[in-house]
């Protein structure tokens, strides 16, 4: 893809992440999930990019690689044009700044045995940010931006409700005033009155802040809500990538249809078209040949089951990875 | 507004009715009113939605009709006629023979519902063993009818399989062919699809109505996914801290909540098509069941709040089947 | 609609005190009958080990031939008062015990302290690193955990024991050990080997212990979310991995000083281990062997403290893991 790079913050082309198997006494490497498997897109200054899929179609190790969490096995990450996989490991503590995350789990991304203000102060504290009474300070206000009062400074994580520690997740991350962050899930493990708050968080910090997002999540009408642009994951690779608007009202791949039109609709009046996918997600071990999709797909012919579709731009700003992408 | 529930039901078969249920749990913190008060009217063929958010009190509900809660709770008021028999009054005994044959049950995880050492097959026909008394050929025969009955293909093959051989989405269509072995009278689903994917759930919801229609059981449908019981029930009731706050049919739920949460809760949803540019927000969190606010338990969260709010509001019937605890509506009668 | 986020809706600040996870394992524990009075037996224990040469009302090591294997509440032919009797060398039995609980309480203690070092370091390196590090530890620990302990405890200690230089000792060291222990330099070089030999076969189970929570802790999202804040192995390790890997430890430790009093307790009556004229209570026990018929109240009296110590011990450690529980938290 050639791009004005000044617009992109993050670009990621032909991203890789195979997890061996390992197996048999010797521990030897029996096989390989290719939990990604070539993925390339681009995320715009201050946009918040969705990214979508079912339950192991690589949506969370593709954010994860993309931070370094994970080793990338190849492709290229490029933050403000620096290869975030090639970093050294300072060059890399200094990018961690302007990259955060946002994890899924509340409960688990707080280590309950540090206080509320240790935990959002870490970050300064690694990076030798301020004096400690500075860092305090910086701690109040950014807690105060996230809806905490700054009374709970000195709670222990057990002491708060999901949707607080959620918002200690991103007080967290704030603090480090980022450029880019990627939400991990940032609401799927909230109740539905919390959840909105917790969106409309973040929403209301990405204008303060000028913030760009990464947010992967598997509820479609959560990204809907809070992506410019979304892309749909299926078996480690992107299959759609479109503006909002476009993807929900027109989309291409027939798995983006059969996805949209499988959520369940809170309007007992409505009584829409439902595809309702056969089988189950395959194996990411053995894919199948040809197109990934192609053994669910009620479109596919014959060409679909021997050639690997091209990720290309169908329309204006519209990609799809489908041989008869739109011809429903 | 005229009900128009999606499949006929016979208002003059109640198979359940649930009276005044009462489930406390004491802990070493103090005493979690978990359920308090429910009343619940269920007839035969109808499909009732409980939605709420987590510690609503909604499948600790659905474990007392069964009379499965384990220490330190215990159900302590209320009565649950089921058929005409209070089950609460039953000894152990006579509960067996009800669970699992008259009244079964479907669980959020069926990966973990399944017991991981025996082959699936023997897990079905242990139950029609049980249950049914059925032996040898017949109840092999039976199981394979009943896995081909939840749309497993090749059920000679599935039965002789682990249930870690099987994904989310066909364990959980095994333990749907469990729960209808003995074809039971009631079932409750306590969140069958939460941990299944969307398109795995729209899958497992199609076979739920498609064998709805075909053997008539009334569900108890537990869910805190809106969409799930939009698609499903024919009835609805909204739990929060403990208690039911609204109680409608399906469509007057949706067209026409009544209660400020119910209200609050569809209008903080993200919804498919409907692009808001800010979501509707109910502050604050769900309060401590140890020690619930007295008077309206949602009242320090709720934007119509008033005086009234202060005493222990009343379950108000605003039509047939149609009723909301609220001091609003007490105003304008 | 604003679009600030103090539009947002603020908790109210909420006033009660705030309860670190320690307060709650401490208000748990005390919940604890058993291991509270197991607390105040120990201490009571551990209170004698340390008042004895203050307390003990004879010379630990003078003999009286004339008042041999007196009987408990005796007075002997100079009229001194014998609470508990004396021993087979008429040494005051009652100061035998005395000084035998420092020295075996001590002896459990430090060599606990020492083996729980070794076991807690080895195993984070193992459970952290991960790959060749957790191989090279990991069999170190299969093959000493594989030794059977009681006969190398024997040889080692024999061999320590008769040749007392055989392990060179810091002479700074050693003064503090003699120090410690309330005995002469001489001794604390013995105490000192069969410390390290305990330790030195003891660390294993909590190295394996070790490894395993650190295994298990690692993989919590909070590591990795302060990995993706930039911190390094060291800082995880210190301030993450160790704090929470720590509670199983600390029951780990209170069962270690049980094993370790018993292992000695068992050397000594075995005739190995720490020897006369420093007492034990294991080698009280030994010595009254040979006059078990004759005088039952020689073995049965320092055998008291070992089962007593020894369960308080056990109980406490039971308290302490039923606070720590997380699945009973509320």
């Amino acid at each position: 893809m050639a791009v004005a790079n000044t617009e992109h913050l993050l670009e990621v082309n032909n991203l890789k992440k195979y997890f061996p198997i390992k197996g048999g006494i010797l521990r030897h490497t029996v096989g390989t999930v290719k939990a990604v498997d070539g993925v390339s897109f681009t995320v715009r200054r201050g946009e918040t990019l969705g990214l979508v899929g079912e339950s192991g179609c690589g949506k969370t190790t593709t954010g994860r690689t993309i931070l370094r969490l994970e080793q990338a096995t190849s492709g290229e990450v490029l933050f403000e044009d620096k290869d975030v996989l090639k970093a050294s490991s300072r060059q890399m503590k200094a990018l961690r700044r302007d990259m955060q995350i946002v994890f899924q789990d509340p409960y688990a991304s707080l280590d309950p045995r540090i206080t509320v203000g240790q935990s959002v102060a870490e970050g300064l504290v690694i990076h030798g940010i301020g004096t400690p009474k500075e860092r305090e300070e910086r701690v109040r206000e950014v807690l105060a931006k996230v809806g905490l009062h700054a009374s709970q400074i000195n709670r222990f994580p057990h002491e708060f409700s999901g949707g607080q520690r959620q918002r200690i997740g991103i007080a967290r991350a704030l603090i480090m005033e980022p450029k880019l962050i990627v939400c991990d899930e940032p609401v799927s493990a909230l109740d539905v009155s919390i959840q909105s708050q917790v969106l409309n968080l973040l929403r209301n910090l990405q204008r303060e802040f000028g913030l760009t997002y990464l947010f992967i999540a598997h509820n479609l009408s959560v990204v809907e809500h809070i992506s410019d642009r979304v892309g749909v994951m299926y078996l480690g690779k992107l299959v759609e990538l479109a503006s909002r608007e476009d993807l929900f009202r027109e989309p291409l791949h027939p798995y983006t249809k059969a996805l949209i039109s499988a959520i369940p609709n809170p309007d007992p009046t409505a009584r829409r078209e439902r595809i309702v996918l056969q089988g189950d997600v395959p194996s990411p071990i053995n894919p199948p040949a040809g197109c990934r999709f192609h053994p669910r797909c009620w479109i596919a012919r014959p060409i679909c089951s021997e050639q690997d579709p091209e990720f290309a731009e169908k329309r204006k700003g519209h990609w799809a990875a489908c041989h008869f992408a739109g011809e429903f | 507004m005229t009900t128009a529930p999606h499949r006929s039901t016979d208002p003059s078969q109640e198979i359940l009715r649930v009276t005044g249920l009462k489930t406390h749990f004491f802990t070493d913190e103090g005493v979690v009113q978990a359920v308090d008060g429910i009343d619940i009217v269920l007839h035969r063929g109808e499909t009732l939605g409980i939605v709420g958010e987590s510690g609503s009190g909604k499948s600790v509900t659905s474990l007392s009709i069964l009379r499965l809660v384990s220490r330190p709770g215990r159900v302590v008021a209320g009565t649950v006629f089921f058929d005409g028999v209070d089950l609460l009054t039953l000894n152990d005994e006579e509960m067996r023979t009800i669970r699992g044959n008259r009244i079964s049950m479907i669980f959020q995880q069926p990966t973990t519902a399944l017991n991981p050492v025996f082959r699936v097959g023997d897990q079905i026909i242990e139950t029609l063993e049980i249950h049914q008394g059925l032996k040898g050929e017949e109840a092999s025969g039976r199981c394979r009818e009943l896995l081909a009955m939840v749309g497993l293909p090749d059920p000679n093959r599935r039965m002789k399989q682990y249930p870690h051989e099987l994904s989310g989405g066909q364990c959980q269509r095994v333990m749907i062919a469990m729960a209808l072995a003995c074809n039971p009278e009631l079932l409750i689903a306590d969140e069958p699809t939460t941990a299944l994917d969307v398109t795995i759930q729209a899958q497992i919801l199609d076979l739920m109505r498609a064998l709805r229609e075909k053997i008539n059981t009334s569900i108890i449908l537990i869910t805190h996914d809106m969409g799930v019981v939009a698609e499903m029930a024919d009835s609805v009731a909204v739990m929060y801290a403990g208690q039911i706050v609204e109680y409608a049919d399906v469509r007057s739920l949706f067209t026409d909540p009544k209660h400020p949460y119910t209200q609050g809760l569809l209008n903080s949803m993200p919804m498919l098509g409907h692009v808001r540019d800010e979501l509707a927000v109910i502050p604050g969190t769900v309060p401590s069941l140890i020690n619930p606010p007295s008077g309206c338990r949602f009242a320090s969260r709720c934007s119509q709040r008033f005086e009234a709010c202060d005493r222990d509001p009343a379950m108000l019937e605003l039509a047939e089947g149609r009723r909301v605890r609220c001091w609003l509506y007490a105003e304008k009668r | 609609m604003t679009t600030t986020s103090t539009a947002l809706p603020h908790d109210e600040a909420d006033q009660r005190p705030s309860e670190s996870q320690m307060a709650i394992v401490l208000r748990r524990f005390r919940k604890h009958k058993i291991a509270m009075i197991s607390i105040g037996v120990l201490a009571f224990f551990l209170l004698l080990a340390i008042l004895a040469p203050y307390i003990a009302p004879y010379p630990r090591d003078t003999p009286n031939l004339a008042g041999r294997t007196l009987p408990p509440f005796s007075v002997d032919r100079d009229g001194g008062f014998h609470l508990l009797g004396t021993d087979h060398l008429g040494r005051d039995y009652l100061t035998r015990l005395l000084y035998a609980s420092r020295t075996s309480l001590g002896t459990a203690i430090f060599a606990t302290v020492i083996a729980s070092s070794i076991g807690i370091v080895l195993g984070m390196l193992a459970g952290y690193f991960g790959g060749w590090v957790d191989i090279a530890i990991s069999r170190t620990l299969e093959v000493v955990a594989s030794f059977p302990t009681l006969p190398i405890l024997l040889i080692l200690s024999s061999v320590a024991v008769q040749n007392i230089n055989a392990i060179p000792i810091p002479g700074f060291l050693n003064a503090f050990m003699s120090w410690a222990f309330a005995v002469t330099e001489r001794e604390s070089r013995i105490i000192f080997m069969i410390i390290v030999v305990l330790a030195l076969l003891g660390w294993t189970g909590t190295c394996r212990l070790m490894r395993g929570m650190v295994l298990s802790v690692r993989e919590n999202v909070y590591i990795e979310s302060s990995r993706a804040l930039g911190a390094s192995n060291i800082r995880i390790m210190a301030r993450h991995v160790f704090p929470n890997a720590l509670p199983p430890m600390i029951v780990d430790f209170t069962l270690s000083v049980n094993g370790f009093l018993v292992a000695e307790s068992a050397i000594s009556v075995l005739g190995f281990g720490i020897q006369d004229p420093t007492p034990t209570w294991g080698n009280m026990v030994n010595f009254a062997q040979s006059f078990m018929f004759q005088h039952p109240w020689m073995p049965l009296i320092p055998t008291m403290p070992i089962l007593l110590c020894s369960m308080a011990v056990n109980y406490i450690g039971d308290g302490l893991r039923d606070a720590l529980d997380p699945h009973q938290r509320a």
